[in-house]
C-alpha cells in the first residue's frame, strides 16, 4: 500500500476532527495559519518536505471554508521545483486554490509551458492537467499550438495525448479562435481513428465542443462517429477494461451520439442506414436489469439515443417507438427513470408533433406532479405546461391550482406563474380566467408576482361584459375572513372601478362596498393604502345621489391621511379630498379607466434565471428551440400603436390610481397596468423606462452606423476634412469594410423555402448569431417566436429588428433587447394577423454589431399565404353544388399554365398537400385530374372554402389547366397565382434564386387514349 | 460539462471540492452551503438529480458521504451518475474498501485520483485499470524520490547546508 502519509498533516487533521465545536476549530486553524505564515516568512530553513506539508495544510484549511490569503506564491513556486514530489504537490494545490482569474497564475505560465514542451512525460501530464482544469484566456493564447502538437504527436503515449485533447478543449472554450478550423478539421477526423479508447473518449469530448460551435467544418467526422458507435453498440468490439458492467464504454457511446446531434442531418444513405440500425438496436435492446449501475449505464445510452432520434426526426415509426418508451418510463417506480422520462417527453414536445399521443398520459403525469420528490414535480410541471392547449387547459390548470396548497414552498412561485400563463393563454371564457387568478391569489398570495394581478385588471378593464362578474367575485373574496394583501389590492381596485355596475344588487350599495374594503385597511401595509384611497374616491364619485354620511366618513379618512408620512399616501389623500369637493368636475377626472392597448401577456417573461452562461450551447438550443421550463425568457412588450406611454407625474396621478404606487411598489416600470394606459392623459410624454428609451432610440442608433459608414467610405479617400472627422473616418472605414465580411452560413432563400413548409427551424445563421423561428397558426392568426441566439462569448450589441409587413398582414413584434448576452438566447414573439389574401412577403430587417462588425440582413419571413390554409375534406355532395354556384370570373378563374415543372401526379398531389390543400380522391372521374379543397382564413374573408381542380395532360407534363373557385375574387386570384408559382418552378423569393431548371426525373408519359378530351372541362 | 465536484459528509462537512468553472472563494463557500442544504435534506428514495440555479446536480450517497457533480441542463444525467460510481470504485480499489476516514486523512490522494479521472470537467479515463496503473506509477515516483532523499549522502548534504 502506497499510503505514505505526512505525519504533521495527519496530526493536524486529527486535531481538527477532535474539535468539539466550530469555535475550537477556528482557533486551531488560526494557530496553524499563523504557524505556516511564520515558517514561510523565514524561508531559509524550509525543506521541500516542509513546504509540501504546509501547502497541503493550506489546501485542507481552504477546503474547510476558511480564507487562505497568503502562501499562494509558495504553492505556485513549487511548480518549478526540480523533483517530482514537490512539483506534483505544487501543481495540484495551485489548481485547487486558484481559479483562472488569479494573478499569480500568470507567473506560472512560462514554467508550465516549459513543462509542456519538455521531454519529461510526468511533468507534461502535470502541466496539462493544470491548464486543462484552470487555464484561462492567456493560457489559451500562449499554449494552444503546443498542446495541439502533443495531441497528434506519434511519440507521445496515450496518457499524454488524452490529457492534451481535454486541455485543448478547455482552451477552446476559453477562446474559440485558438483552434483554426481549416487546419484542425482534418486532424480531428484523423483523431477519431484512434484505437486507444482513453484518447478516443477525450477526443470525442473535444469534438462535441467543436461541432457545437461549427458543425459544417467537421462534416468528415460524421461518418467516423457513426462507425465508432457501430463498433461499440453493435460489434461490442472493445477491450475488456473499457467495458462497464458489461457495456462497451457507455460514456463514449453517449458522447458520440451527442456529437451527432450537432449535425443537422445525416445525408449519406448508407451512413444513415447504419446509424438507424444501431439506434434501433439501442432503443429495442435495452432491458431493465437488477444491477443498478448496469441499468443506469444502459439507460444513459438509451436516453442519448432517444435524443438523437428526436433530432434526426426519423421516420414516424421510430418516433412513435420513442413515445411508447417514454410512456413506459413515466409510469415506472424507479425515480431516476421517471424523472428522465418526463424530461425527455417535454423535449420531444418541442421537436415533434406528438402532443396528441402525450396527452394520453396526462393522468400519469399529474400523478408525478404530486410526487414527494420535488425534482420529479418540477419535470412534471414543465411537461404539463408544455403539453397544455385549449382542449386540456381547464383540467391542467385546475390540477395546478389544487396542488398549489400542498406544493413545496420553493415551487409555488413557478407553479402559480405557469398556472396564470396557461389560464390566460387557453381560457375558454374570461370569467374562468378571472376565477383562476383570484383563486391563485387566495391560495398563494405570497408567491404571486404583481404582474399577475396587473394582468387580470387589464383583462377586466378591456372587457365590459366581464366587469360586473369580476366585481361580484371581488366582493365574494373580500367577504372572507382572512384576506391576503394582494387580494385586497386587486379587489379594492376592481370594486372601486366597477362595483357601481352592480349597485342595485343587495350588498353592493356604495356604503356596503366601502365598509368591506375599509375593514381591510388595518390589515394591509402602506403600499396598499393608495389603492384603497383611490377606491374610496371612486366609490364616492359613483354614489348617486350623494350620501352625506358616506361622504363624511371618507373625507375623515382623507383628512386623517393628509399628514401621513408616506408621501404617496399623503398626496393622494390631499388631492382626493380637494377633488371630491369640486362636485361634477370629479366625474371627468375620476372617470373609469380607459381600455388598455391590446398587447401580449406581460406574464410570459423571465420566470427563472436564464441558464448559466458557462453552458455550452446545447444541441437542442442549436435547433432554436427551448424547453418550456426555460422558455419564459421574453422581453417586455410595448403597446401596439407604439405610442410612448406617458408617465404620469405631479398632480395628475390621481387619475390613474395604481400607477405611482406600482412604481414605488417594486421600483420598476414593467407591466404596471396603468402605465400603458396613460395615453389619454395630457401629461408631457416623458419616456418612462429604459426599455422604451431603447425602443425609441434604437432605430436611430442602427440606422446611424451603416449610413455613416458608407459616407465615410466615400469621403475617407480625400481625407481632407481634417480634425476629428478624419480620425473618425479612419476608424470607421474598416467597419464599413467588415460589414460585408460576415457571411451567412446558411442559404437564406433555401431556409425560407424550407420554413414555408414547416413551422420551426433556422431562419438565418452566421458565425455570430443564429435566428430560429417557431410558428403556430390558428385560422388567420399566427404567432411566431424568433429565437435570437448569440453563439459567442461576447455580447452582441445594437441588436435591431424591424418588420416590414406587406399591406395584408398586421404584424407586431415584441421588443427586441438591444444586447444579447454571451451564449444567451432571447425569444421575441411576433404576432401576425392576416387581413386579406395576398402573396406578398413580410421582411425582417435585422442588424447587430459584434465588436466592430456591423451586420445587416433582410430576411423574408415565412408568413406566407399557405400558412393560412387549412386542409378540409369535401364530399361530392358538398363539392358540386359549391362548384356550380361559384360560376365564372371573378369568383372562378381558369388558366392554362405552361412551363410546368414535370412531375408525376402523386408528386403533384404531395406538393399541393404540403401547402395545405386536401386532395379529394375520386371526385373527378378522370385519373389525370386532381381536385382539392382547403379553407383560407383572413380577417376579411374569415374561413373561406376554396376549391381547386387541376387537369393534366399525361402526354405533355409541362402544361396543365387549373380552375380555382372561392367566394372572394381576390382570394381566387391570389391562390391561383400562388399555386401556379409552386408548380412552375421551385418557389423562389424575390427572384433571389434563378428560376429552377426542371430537374425532376423524367416521368415516362402515361399512355392515354384521348389526351385531348382529358382537357375538356367536365364539371364546369 | 461538470462544473464542480463536491464531497460532503452527512453532517455537512466538506471532504473534497474541485472546481472546473471559475468560482471565487466567496461563491465557492456559498455554493457549498446552499447545495449542502438542498442535498442533505433529501429523503432516501428520491431521484439522484436536483435542479439548482439553472444547472443540475447529480448526487449519490455512499455510506456517510454524498458525492455531487454539477452539470449543465442538457447533459446526460445518468452518464454522470455513473461517473460518480466509477470514481467510487476506483477509490475503493486504491484504498481497499474505502471509507470516509480514508478520504479525510488522504484527501491529497483523492485529488490525485480525481485528476486522472476527470479533466476540464470531462471524463478523462473510463478504464479503472488504467487509472490504477497511473496512480501506482506516480506513487512509485514519489517513493523513489523519498528514498533518494533519505540516503546517507543526502542527509549529510542537508546537515551541512
Amino acid at each position: 500500500m502506497a499510503l505514505h502519509g505526512m505525519r504533521g498533516l495527519s496530526i493536524f487533521i486529527s486535531d481538527i476532527r477532535n474539535c468539539q465545536n466550530k469555535e475550537q476549530e477556528r482557533l486551531r486553524v488560526d494557530k496553524e495559519l499563523g504557524n505556516i505564515r511564520n515558517r514561510f516568512k523565514k524561508e531559509k530553513g524550509l525543506t521541500p518536505y516542509d513546504k509540501k506539508k504546509y501547502v497541503w495544510k493550506m489546501l485542507y484549511i481552504y477546503m474547510l471554508g476558511y480564507d487562505v490569503d497568503f502562501g499562494h506564491m509558495e504553492a505556485v513556486s513549487l511548480i518549478s521545483a526540480p523533483k517530482y514530489p514537490e512539483k506534483q504537490v505544487g501543481y495540484i494545490v495551485t489548481s485547487c486554490l486558484l481559479n483562472e482569474n488569479h494573478d499569480f497564475l500568470r507567473l506560472a505560465i512560462n514554467t508550465v509551458r516549459n513543462d509542456i514542451i519538455g521531454r519529461n512525460e510526468t511533468s507534461q501530464c502535470l502541466a496539462l492537467t493544470l491548464v486543462g482544469n484552470i487555464g484561462g484566456r492567456e493560457f489559451a493564447e500562449s499554449l494552444a499550438p503546443d498542446v495541439q502538437k502533443l495531441i497528434l504527436s506519434s511519440s507521445c503515449r496515450p496518457l499524454v495525448r488524452k490529457k492534451a485533447a481535454l486541455c485543448l478543449l478547455r482552451l477552446f472554450r476559453k477562446n474559440p479562435d485558438v483552434v483554426n478550423v481549416e487546419g484542425w478539421a482534418d486532424r480531428m477526423a484523423q483523431l477519431l481513428d484512434e484505437r486507444d479508447l482513453g484518447v478516443l473518449t477525450a477526443s470525442m469530448s473535444l469534438l462535441v465542443s467543436l461541432v457545437s460551435n461549427n458543425h459544417e467544418a467537421y462534416w468528415t467526422c460524421l461518418p467516423k462517429c457513426v462507425k465508432i458507435l457501430e463498433r461499440l453498440a453493435r460489434n461490442q468490439d472493445v477491450p475488456q477494461e473499457y467495458t462497464y458492467y458489461g457495456i462497451p464504454s457507455p460514456w463514449l457511446q453517449v458522447k458520440t451520439m451527442r456529437a451527432l446531434q450537432y449535425f443537422p442531418t445525416v445525408e449519406d444513405p448508407n451512413t444513415r442506414r447504419t446509424l438507424f440500425e444501431v439506434l434501433q438496436r439501442i432503443l429495442m435492446g435495452t432491458d431493465v436489469v437488477k444491477n443498478v449501475n448496469k441499468n443506469n449505464a444502459s439507460h444513459a445510452v438509451l436516453f442519448e439515443a432517444l435524443a438523437l432520434v428526436m433530432h434526426l426526426d426519423a421516420e414516424k415509426e421510430m418516433m412513435s417507438q420513442c413515445v411508447a418508451l417514454l410512456g413506459k418510463f413515466i409510469a415506472v417506480r424507479e425515480p431516476n427513470i421517471r424523472y428522465l422520462g418526463l424530461e425527455n417527453m417535454t423535449r420531444m414536445l418541442i421537436v415533434a408533433d406528438v402532443q396528441e399521443i402525450i396527452k394520453r398520459h396526462q393522468a400519469q403525469i399529474i400523478t408525478s406532479l404530486k410526487d414527494p420528490d420535488i425534482s420529479i414535480c418540477r419535470r412534471a410541471l414543465d411537461l404539463l405546461y408544455g403539453m397544455c392547449d385549449v382542449t386540456n387547459a381547464k383540467d391542467i390548470v385546475e390540477e395546478l391550482l389544487q396542488y398549489l396548497s400542498s406544493a413545496d414552498f420553493t415551487m409555488r412561485e413557478e407553479l402559480s406563474l405557469k398556472a396564470a400563463i396557461l389560464a390566460e393563454k387557453f381560457a375558454p371564457d374570461l370569467s374562468w380566467y378571472v376565477d383562476v387568478i383570484l383563486q391563485l391569489i387566495e391560495k398563494a398570495g405570497d408567491f404571486i408576482s404583481d404582474d399577475i394581478w396587473f394582468r387580470v385588471v387589464q383583462f377586466v378593464t378591456n372587457n365590459d361584459d366581464l366587469q360586473p362578474y369580476a366585481a361580484a367575485k371581488a366582493k365574494e373574496y373580500l367577504d372572507k375572513p382572512a384576506v391576503h394583501e394582494k387580494m385586497v389590492k386587486v379587489c379594492a381596485y376592481i370594486l372601486g372601478e366597477y362595483s357601481h355596475l352592480l349597485a342595485r344588487r343587495p350588498g353592493f350599495s356604495p356604503k356596503e362596498i366601502f365598509s368591506i374594503i375599509h375593514e381591510k385597511l388595518p390589515t394591509v401595509r402602506t403600499t396598499a393604502i393608495p389603492i384603497l384611497l383611490s377606491a374610496y374616491a371612486k366609490i364616492l364619485m359613483h354614489t348617486q345621489p350623494p350620501d352625506q354620511v358616506l361622504k363624511n366618513q371618507i373625507w375623515a379618512i382623507f383628512t386623517k391621511y393628509e399628514s401621513c408620512i408616506d408621501a404617496e399616501i399623503q398626496q393622494r389623500a390631499v388631492e382626493y379630498f380637494a377633488l371630491s369637493r369640486k362636485g361634477a368636475d370629479l366625474m371627468d377626472i375620476l372617470a373609469e379607466m380607459p381600455k388598455f392597448p391590446e398587447r401580449q401577456s406581460s406574464l410570459i417573461k423571465k420566470a427563472e434565471d436564464a441558464e448559466g452562461d458557462t453552458a455550452e450551447q446545447s444541441a437542442i438550443k442549436l435547433r432554436a428551440q427551448q424547453q418550456p421550463s426555460n422558455a419564459l425568457v421574453v422581453s417586455d412588450h410595448h403597446p401596439a400603436n407604439g405610442a410612448p406611454p406617458p408617465i404620469s407625474v405631479g398632480h395628475l396621478t390621481v387619475v390613474k390610481a395604481p400607477n405611482v404606487n406600482d412604481t414605488e411598489d417594486h421600483n420598476s416600470t414593467e407591466q404596471a397596468p396603468s402605465q400603458e394606459n396613460g395615453n389619454i392623459s395630457k401629461v408631457d410624454p416623458q419616456t418612462p423606462s429604459a426599455d422604451l428609451l431603447s425602443d425609441l432610440l434604437g432605430p436611430l442608433a442602427i440606422e446611424g452606423p451603416p449610413g455613416a459608414a458608407v459616407q465615410y467610405e466615400h469621403n475617407a479617400a480625400p481625407g481632407l476634412d481634417g480634425g476629428p472627422d478624419a480620425v473618425d473616418g479612419l476608424a470607421i472605414v474598416p467597419v464599413a469594410v467588415e460589414t460585408n465580411t460576415i457571411q451567412p452560413i446558411v442559404n437564406i432563400a433555401e431556409r425560407f423555402r424550407a420554413l414555408c413548409l414547416k413551422d420551426s427551424g433556422v431562419l438565418y445563421e452566421d458565425s455570430y448569431i443564429q435566428i430560429g423561428i417557431k410558428a403556430e397558426w390558428r385560422a388567420h392568426h399566427g404567432r411566431l417566436v424568433l429565437f435570437l441566439g448569440n453563439k459567442n462569448t461576447s455580447p452582441l450589441i445594437s441588436v435591431q429588428a424591424l418588420i416590414l409587413p406587406p399591406a395584408h398582414l398586421k404584424m407586431e413584434l415584441s421588443l427586441v433587447p438591444d444586447t444579447i448576452p454571451p451564449r444567451a438566447q432571447v425569444q421575441c414573439p411576433l404576432e401576425v394577423v392576416n387581413l386579406q389574401p395576398s402573396r406578398d412577403i413580410a421582411v425582417l430587417e435585422f442588424s447587430y454589431m459584434f465588436e466592430t462588425n456591423m451586420v445587416n440582413v433582410k430576411l423574408p419571413l415565412p408568413a406566407v399565404l399557405n400558412k393560412f390554409l387549412q386542409p378540409i375534406s369535401v364530399s361530392a355532395e358538398e363539392f358540386f353544388p359549391q362548384w356550380r354556384s361559384l360560376a365564372g370570373p371573378p369568383l372562378k378563374l381558369q388558366e392554362v399554365v405552361r412551363g410546368v415543372r414535370p412531375m408525376a401526379l402523386p408528386e403533384m398531389a404531395n406538393l399541393l398537400h404540403s401547402f395545405g390543400l386536401m386532395i379529394s380522391q375520386g371526385l373527378d372521374p378522370n385519373p389525370n385530374n386532381l381536385v382539392a379543397s382547403t379553407t383560407f382564413s383572413s380577417d376579411k374573408t374569415r374561413g373561406m372554402l376554396c376549391l381547386v381542380r387541376i387537369e393534366t395532360d399525361p402526354a405533355d407534363r409541362t402544361q396543365l389547366r387549373m380552375t380555382l373557385a372561392s367566394g372572394d375574387p381576390t382570394l381566387t386570384f391570389e391562390l391561383k397565382e400562388f399555386i401556379k408559382e409552386q408548380l412552375v418552378s421551385i418557389p423562389t423569393v424575390h427572384q433571389a434564386a434563378p428560376p429552377a431548371v426542371p430537374a425532376a426525373p423524367p416521368t415516362p408519359p402515361i399512355p392515354s387514349n384521348d389526351p385531348a378530351a382529358l382537357l375538356a372541362g367536365l364539371l364546369s | 460539462m461538470i462544473h464542480f465536484v463536491l464531497l460532503i459528509s452527512r453532517q455537512g462537512k466538506v471532504r473534497l471540492t474541485k472546481w472546473y468553472s471559475p468560482y471565487s472563494q466567496k461563491e465557492r463557500t456559498k455554493v457549498i452551503r446552499e447545495l449542502g442544504g438542498v442535498i442533505l435534506s433529501r429523503g432516501p428514495k428520491l431521484c439522484n438529480f436536483v435542479d439548482w440555479r439553472g444547472f443540475k446536480v447529480v448526487y449519490k450517497r455512499y455510506a456517510s458521504l454524498y458525492f455531487c457533480m454539477c452539470i449543465d441542463q442538457d447533459d446526460n444525467e445518468l452518464e454522470v451518475l455513473e461517473i460518480i460510481h466509477h470514481f467510487v470504485e476506483i477509490l475503493d480499489r486504491y484504498f481497499g474498501s474505502v471509507c470516509e476516514l480514508d478520504l479525510i486523512f488522504n484527501f491529497h490522494k483523492a485529488y490525485y485520483i480525481l485528476d486522472e479521472l476527470l479533466l476540464a470537467g470531462e471524463l478523462q479515463e473510463s478504464s479503472k485499470k488504467t487509472v490504477a496503473r497511473l496512480i501506482a506509477a506516480q506513487d512509485s515516483l514519489v517513493e523513489t524520490a523519498k528514498e533518494q532523499a533519505s540516503s546517507i549522502s543526502n542527509i549529510i548534504a542537508q546537515a551541512t547546508k
